[in-house]
């Protein structure tokens, strides 16, 4: 497993038949898997009227009749049009709210869970105390915990303390959830680091917490990057976390719930939709190109998300 | 530098230490650190949430406060325990590093396991013994049964099988194809992996959308299809059959994982093995169900296991898409409805309790595989 991008590093060359069909067959499936997206991004260039009488490949089937506008990116950022200023009040879309929204869920979502893990992995895999083994395994145990089981309970607890609605309650909850699998993973990672890296650490006077911050956490910077990118992708993307402790106030919604809300209307925006679900995933798609190196590496490892 | 200060440690630390180092201080200790930072933090959100001040800024603020109250959870909770004494330092030391994930684990999943399951045998606002009265409903009722058969025909036997056989199929492909070629191909394939379910239903929204035979078609799908002169389809209306084309959308979004995976488990395996697979005579279908086939068998089964596990609790596409109407119903999405819309907590609960049964068995499973594999991730 030590070939984890996309990158080949076998290839055998043989110019047959069988080579050509595989080629063409690639081709193809590759073209019907990025069709769908090339759709929406077409579409979500072309006028609000064009979206709603014709389909986005008569771009392509009738080129001379193809318009293409960005008024429909313009609209769903809340920037003016040429023709008239930038709507406000209940008329707007907000993604630009949406989206400072989601970054704002992300970022600590990422990295507190990551800091606790990486914290609690070195307590489980350097610090001996009674009951460690016991309590590693409640913790891996969670994993099988489908988050749908805390929503009952914690949603009691967010209303006693009046968390909902706060960044802090999803904050939690995106911690909470993403836990188990982080200190697991990153229990495995730091438990491999060769003991003689503390020894002289040790003998030189240096506390757990001095070996942790200024020799593990750099050590183990691959796998973190590797579970960052996963859990932020993981909190970017999640619907299901915001909906139920961020709640309706379109002041504090995310891209994933502003969509919804517009697919709710889709009737007359559909316009408005595509454009506004591209700008939902511009943020995922640069993440991936840029580091799919990390991706792929800590996609294999965080499969089990619960 | 490090004697001098075990020598020179206060007497009044005594006192706490000897109480500290009894297990119920232990564990306060360990309760106490996570509880103090969370007070500090939730004042300051509770005014966020509420102040007028400028969007940005609060988003500013808040993720500053946030990661920067963690960081100095750690740090002032091991600059306490390292004023006190070596032999209750060692104590309590190993409660700084794994005391907060403990506590926000309890509180996040391990109570509410316990507390779903108890509310699960109240009423919808948790007041009265109700018995098993929710069960029966999860048992019995019209959209709970629609969902087990969505989810567990359509979701988890058609989902999992077309996306670990695309993606093996694609795998075994590309795998014969130039380093470049492959590259593109996985990646443009792999790209709707990093799209949101809600994103993904905006997508294919302008693939399945209706208009009459005769109108101009906006969805690709009936375009096609009256192209060819046939009447076009109300796709997400013709049930059963509309559960498939949501699955097909989960289809195109997983398809990429096993892909990857699959692939780098089939490049793993040694050029020997194929080499003397190939000089014996065998062909290419022989050798892909004799070699290749049995030596990623331990990967096929976690990328099973985990699109099982991803269909079992499918919610995002569902919701979006039909919002579980027109017999697409899943049970993650009757659980998100109870939740908010009945506002039944009894009800929602024990379908939550549902779902972690059928989780529990195929999550087991994985969790196996998955310890064997761990290799993977360094």
């Amino acid at each position: 497993m030590t070939s984890t991008t996309f990158s080949a590093p076998r290839h055998r060359p043989r110019i047959r038949f069988g080579t050509v069909m595989v080629y063409v067959v690639m081709i193809a499936i590759t073209l019907l898997w990025i069709t769908p997206t090339i759709g929406l991004l077409v579409s979500s260039f072309r006028p609000a009227d064009d979206v709603k009488t014709s389909g986005w490949w008569t771009v392509v089937t009738n080129p001379d009749t193809a318009r293409f506008t960005l008024d429909n990116y313009r609209v769903v950022l809340g920037l003016p049009l040429p023709d008239r200023p930038a709507p406000t009040g209940g008329s707007r879309v907000g993604m630009e709210v949406a989206l400072l929204n989601t970054l704002t869920v992300a970022l600590p979502a990422t990295i507190i869970p990551i800091l606790i893990a990486a914290f609690a992995a070195y307590g489980f895999a350097w610090i001996d105390f009674p009951g460690r083994r016991a309590l590693f395994i409640l913790v891996v145990a969670m994993l099988v915990v489908p988050l749908q089981i805390s929503l009952v309970p914690i949603l009691r607890d967010y209303v006693a303390l009046q968390l909902g609605g706060t960044y802090l309650g999803v904050w939690l909850a995106h911690t909470g959830f993403g836990l188990p699998l982080a200190v697991y993973l990153l229990y495995n990672y730091v438990s491999t680091i060769p003991r003689d890296i503390f020894e002289s650490a040790f003998l030189d006077g240096a506390t757990h917490f001095t070996i942790f911050t200024r020799l593990i956490l750099p050590l183990s910077m691959p796998a973190l990057a590797s579970f960052a990118i996963f859990q932020f992708l993981w909190t970017w993307n999640d619907l299901l976390v915001a909906l139920v402790f961020l709640g309706a106030e379109p002041r504090v919604q995310v891209v994933t719930q502003r969509l919804l809300s517009l697919l709710g209307q889709f009737g007359q925006d559909w316009h408005l939709l595509t454009s506004g679900a591209f700008v939902s995933m511009v943020v995922p798609l640069i993440v991936f190109f840029s580091l799919q190196r990390f991706f792929v590496r800590g996609l294999m490892a965080g499969s089990v998300k619960g | 530098m490090r004697p001098t200060r075990e020598i020179t440690r206060s007497p009044a630390a005594n006192g706490i230490g000897a109480f500290l180092s009894t297990t119920i201080g232990r564990l306060l200790v360990s309760l106490f650190v996570p509880a103090v930072t969370f007070l500090v933090l939730y004042q300051v959100f509770i005014f966020l949430r509420d102040t007028q001040i400028p969007q940005w800024i609060t988003a500013i603020i808040a993720i500053l406060w946030g990661v920067g109250g963690v960081l100095a959870l750690f740090t002032i909770s091991n600059y306490v325990i390292e004023q006190l004494g070596p032999a209750w330092r060692r104590r309590l030391i190993p409660f700084v590093f794994v005391g907060p994930a403990l506590a926000i684990l309890t509180w996040y999943l391990v109570l509410p396991t316990i507390r779903s399951f108890i509310a699960s045998l109240y009423d919808a606002r948790g007041i009265n013994f109700v018995g098993l009265d929710n069960y029966i409903y999860a048992f019995t009722s019209q959209e709970m049964l629609q969902s087990y058969r969505n989810n567990f025909l359509f979701w988890m036997i058609f989902g999992t099988a077309m996306s670990v056989g695309f993606g093996l199929l694609i795998a075994v492909l590309v795998d014969r194809t130039h380093p470049v070629f492959e590259t593109i191909c996985k990646a443009l394939i792999f790209m709707p992996m990093v799209i949101s379910g809600v994103g993904a239903s905006v997508i294919w929204k302008f693939i399945y959308e209706y208009r009459p035979t005769g109108a101009n078609q906006i969805g690709l799908l009936n375009g096609i299809i009256t192209a060819l002169g046939f009447e076009s389809q109300g796709w997400l209306l013709l049930q059963p059959w509309n559960n498939l084309f949501l699955v097909i959308i989960m289809v195109w979004l997983q398809t990429g994982y096993s892909m990857v995976i699959l692939s780098a488990a089939i490049k793993g395996i040694p050029s020997d093995l194929l080499e003397a697979g190939r000089i014996d005579g065998a062909n290419e279908f022989q050798i892909f169900r004799s070699i290749i086939l049995p030596s990623i068998q331990g990967t096929l089964i976690t990328v099973t296991t985990t699109i099982i596990l991803f269909t079992l609790k499918i919610f995002d596409i569902v919701q979006s898409m039909t919002g579980g109407n027109f017999g697409t119903q899943v049970i993650a999405n009757v659980q998100y409805v109870q939740l908010f819309r009945q506002v039944h907590n009894g009800r929602a609960a024990a379908i939550a309790i549902i779902l972690l049964l059928a989780v529990l068995p195929v999550m087991y499973y994985n969790l196996r595989q998955f310890g064997k594999q761990t290799e993977a991730f360094r």
